[in-house]
C-alpha cells in the first residue's frame, strides 16, 4: 500500500492532470482509496496505470444506501514488483448510472464489471458486451441494491408455476 | 432482451470470429451445463469449423445462489458458514478471505497459535483441492484409476478436518479473531503421518503421469497462453506461475504468519497445460513442507482472541462470570458491532487471489461482502487458451484451468 503521503502525492498527480478530477482520499486500515469523479475515471486509471499499478485485481460494485450518490464503482489496482495496492473509486446515482468501462485498458474487466451491471444496474460506457451474467437474461431489477428484499422473489414450483409472473409455458 | 430463443440466438449473433479465411462451414454447438467435463455446470457456446474451435463464450450463472446478498442479512459471525460455500473445494479460504477482512475492520489480533492452525488447515485444504482437481481432470484425459488414487487421499485429508472440527466440509473452523477451538489430542501426529504418505503418494501420481505418453500428448504445447495476456485478463494463481511469473500471495505480501515458513513456490516454462499440471503437482509437496514446518513451530497460547467483545468466552466461565454471560447473550443474539469502513482482504487460495471486500455500516451485519473469486476471473481464459485448437484439445484446457463453478457463480 502506499503510506498516506505517497496516497496524495498519487492524488496530485491526477489532479494535475484534471484538476476537478479527485474527489476525496482516503487512508483506512492501511489501505489507499482515491475516489475520482466518474467522467474522470478512465483517464485516472490510464495514469495510474501507467505509474505502475499495471494489474487490475478486483473490480467490485456497492450499493451505499441511504448515502447518495448511492452506487459505487471499487477497482482494485496492483503493482505486483512493489506489492503496492490502490482502490480506484467512483459513485454515481441511481438515475445516471454510467461510468466509463475499463475493458480496453484490462481485458480482465469484461467478467466484473457485467456482474457490477448485473447486480446494481451500474451501465459501463464502452463495455464490448454488457450483457446480465450471473441473473437470467430475463430477470428484472438488481437484486444486490440495498432496497431490492431478500425474498423478494418467488420461488417456482409446479403448484404455483402458472402465478408466478413472467412465467409462460 | 427477450426471453426465450430470441436471446440465445442473439447470444450466437455476437460471437466475434478471427479474420482467418475459413475453409468450412462454421457451426455453433453449445457445450453443457451439464457435460461431464465442464466441472460443474458450466454452459460454453462453441463456434468450430469442423473439430477446430474458433470462439468460445462461457455462459455462467447456473448456480448462482445469491449468497453475497444472504450474507448482508446475517450477524458477521454467522456470514461464515455462507461464505465458506462459495468455492466448495477451498472453503477454509473462503472463510480466511472473509474473517481476514472482519479483523481488519475491527482491528483485532489474532494469537500466534491460531494464525498457525490456520496455516496447517488452508495447506491441508489446498493439497485436497489440487487432489480433487487432479482426479477430475484425468478423467477427462480419460484415466480413470487416478481418481481412485486422488480421492482416497482426499479422504484422508477430510478425515482430518472431521477430527478437528467435527464436519468434513464447509467445516466453519475459522472464526473472526482465531479459530473455533484447539485441535484434539493426536491430531498433530495423524497430520505429521499424513504429510509423510502425501508425498510418497504424489511421487506415485507423477511416476504415473509425468512421462506418460497419453499425458503428454493431451498435455504439451495445448492451451498456451502468454504471461501478458493472462495479466491482462487479471488471471493469477497456478495458471500465471506455469507461465513463470513467480507471483504468489504467501510469498509477497505474507498473512497468517506465512513469512516464517520456508517454502519454494513451483514455476513452469512456457504456460502450457503440462506446465500447469506439474505447478499443482509441486505445489502439494510445497504444501507439506508447510504444514510440516508449522507443526514443529506450533505456539502455545490461545486459539482464540481474548477479545470477549469478539469472540465467545469459554463455557467454564459462564457458570462463574456474569461478565461472561453478558457477552455470550450480546454475542449470540445480535453479534459484534464492526466500525463503518471498506476493507479488501486478498489472500492466495489454490487458484489464485481469492479477495474478500466487506463494508461495515457500524452494525452487526455486512453492508456489503463481495468475493473477488479466482475461477470467476480466470474463467475469461477459456478463451484465448481454446481459440484455434481442437474441440479435443478445449476438454483438457478447461479441466486444467480448474474453474469451480460454485465460486464462479456464488
Amino acid at each position: 500500500m502506499p503510506d498516506a503521503t505517497g496516497l496524495e502525492l498519487l492524488a496530485q498527480d491526477l489532479r494535475a492532470a484534471d484538476p476537478d478530477a479527485v474527489l476525496g482520499t482516503s487512508y483506512f486500515r492501511e489501505e489507499a482509496t482515491i475516489e475520482v469523479a466518474p467522467a474522470a475515471l478512465r483517464r485516472a486509471a490510464e495514469t495510474l496505470r501507467a505509474k505502475g499499478y499495471a494489474f487490475m485485481a478486483s473490480c467490485h460494485g456497492v450499493d451505499y444506501y441511504p448515502e447518495e450518490p448511492r452506487l459505487g464503482v471499487h477497482y482494485q489496482l496492483l503493482d505486483m514488483p512493489s506489492v503496492d495496492r490502490i482502490c480506484l473509486k467512483a459513485r454515481v446515482t441511481i438515475e445516471d448510472p454510467h461510468v466509463p468501462s475499463l475493458c480496453d485498458l484490462w481485458p480482465g474487466a469484461n467478467h466484473p464489471e457485467r456482474e457490477v451491471y448485473d447486480m446494481f444496474g451500474v451501465v459501463f460506457d464502452g463495455h464490448p458486451d454488457l450483457r446480465r451474467i450471473l441473473m437470467p437474461e430475463d430477470y428484472e431489477g438488481h437484486p444486490q441494491r440495498r432496497d431490492f428484499p431478500i425474498g423478494g422473489e418467488p420461488v417456482l414450483f409446479t403448484y404455483n408455476e402458472d402465478k408466478v409472473p413472467g412465467w409462460t409455458r | 432482451m427477450t426471453a426465450g430463443v430470441s436471446g440465445y440466438r442473439k447470444q450466437e449473433e455476437s460471437i466475434t470470429l478471427s479474420g482467418e479465411a475459413l475453409t468450412e462451414e462454421l457451426m455453433t454447438i453449445n457445450m453443457g451445463p451439464h457435460h461431464p467435463s465442464t466441472h460443474g455446470v458450466l454452459r460454453l457456446i462453441v463456434t468450430l469449423e469442423g473439430e477446430t474451435v474458433r470462439d468460445i463464450k462461457p455462459v455462467i450463472g447456473y448456480v448462482h445462489t445469491g449468497i453475497e446478498k444472504t450474507a448482508e442479512d446475517k450477524a458477521y459471525w454467522k456470514a461464515i458458514p455462507v461464505v465458506e460455500r462459495m468455492d466448495y473445494l477451498s472453503y477454509y479460504f473462503n472463510a480466511m478471505a472473509f474473517c481476514g477482512a472482519v479483523e481488519k475492520l475491527l482491528e483485532v489480533d489474532v494469537p500466534p497459535r491460531a494464525q498457525y492452525l490456520r496455516v496447517i488447515h488452508l495447506e491441508l485444504n489446498r493439497i485436497m483441492s489440487h487432489l480433487v482437481w487432479l482426479g477430475t481432470s484425468c478423467i477427462d484425459l480419460g484415466a480413470i484409476s487416478v481418481w481412485w488414487y486422488c480421492f482416497r487421499e482426499r479422504e484422508a485429508v477430510l478425515d482430518l478436518f472431521e477430527m478437528s472440527s467435527g464436519q468434513r466440509m464447509h467445516t466453519r473452523y475459522f472464526q473472526v479473531g482465531g479459530v473455533i477451538e484447539d485441535i484434539p489430542r493426536g491430531w498433530v501426529e495423524r497430520v505429521r503421518r499424513f504429510t509423510k504418505e502425501m508425498r510418497t503418494r504424489a511421487d506415485q501420481y507423477a511416476a504415473l503421469l509425468d512421462k506418460n505418453e497419453i499425458v503428454l500428448q493431451r498435455l504439451r504445447h495445448t492451451g498456451i497462453v502468454d504471461e501478458q495476456t493472462l495479466l491482462g485478463l487479471g488471471v493469477t494463481g497456478p495458471l500465471l506461475r506455469a507461465t513463470g511469473n513467480p507471483w504468489d500471495l504467501r510469498k509477497a505480501a505474507p498473512y497468517s504468519s506465512y513469512e516464517d515458513f520456508d517454502f519454494k513456490i513451483p514455476v513452469g516454462t512456457i504456460g502450457d497445460n503440462y506446465d500447469r499440471y506439474r505447478v499443482r503437482h509441486a505445489e502439494i509437496y510445497e504444501s507439506c513442507d508447510i504444514i510440516d514446518q508449522a507443526l514443529d513451530g506450533l505456539p502455545e497460547g490461545p486459539f482464540v482472541t481474548t477479545d470477549r467483545k469478539v469472540a465467545l468466552p469459554p463455557r467454564h466461565e459462564l457458570a462463574t462470570s456474569m461478565e461472561a454471560l453478558i457477552h455470550h447473550f450480546k454475542l449470540v443474539t445480535e453479534g459484534f458491532r464492526v466500525p463503518p469502513g471498506e476493507v479488501y482482504n486478498p489472500i492466495e487460495s489454490p487458484r489464485g487471489e481469492l479477495g474478500c471486500y466487506v463494508r461495515s455500516d457500524g452494525s452487526s451485519r455486512p453492508a456489503r461482502v463481495h468475493m473477488r473469486d479466482p475461477s470467476f476471473v480466470n474463467l475469461q481464459a477459456t478463451a484465448p487458451a481454446t481459440r484455434n485448437s481442437y474441440i479435443a484439445d478445449l476438454v483438457a484446457t478447461l479441466a486444467m484451468l480448474d474453474p469451480v463453478l460454485g465460486g464462479v457463480d456464488r
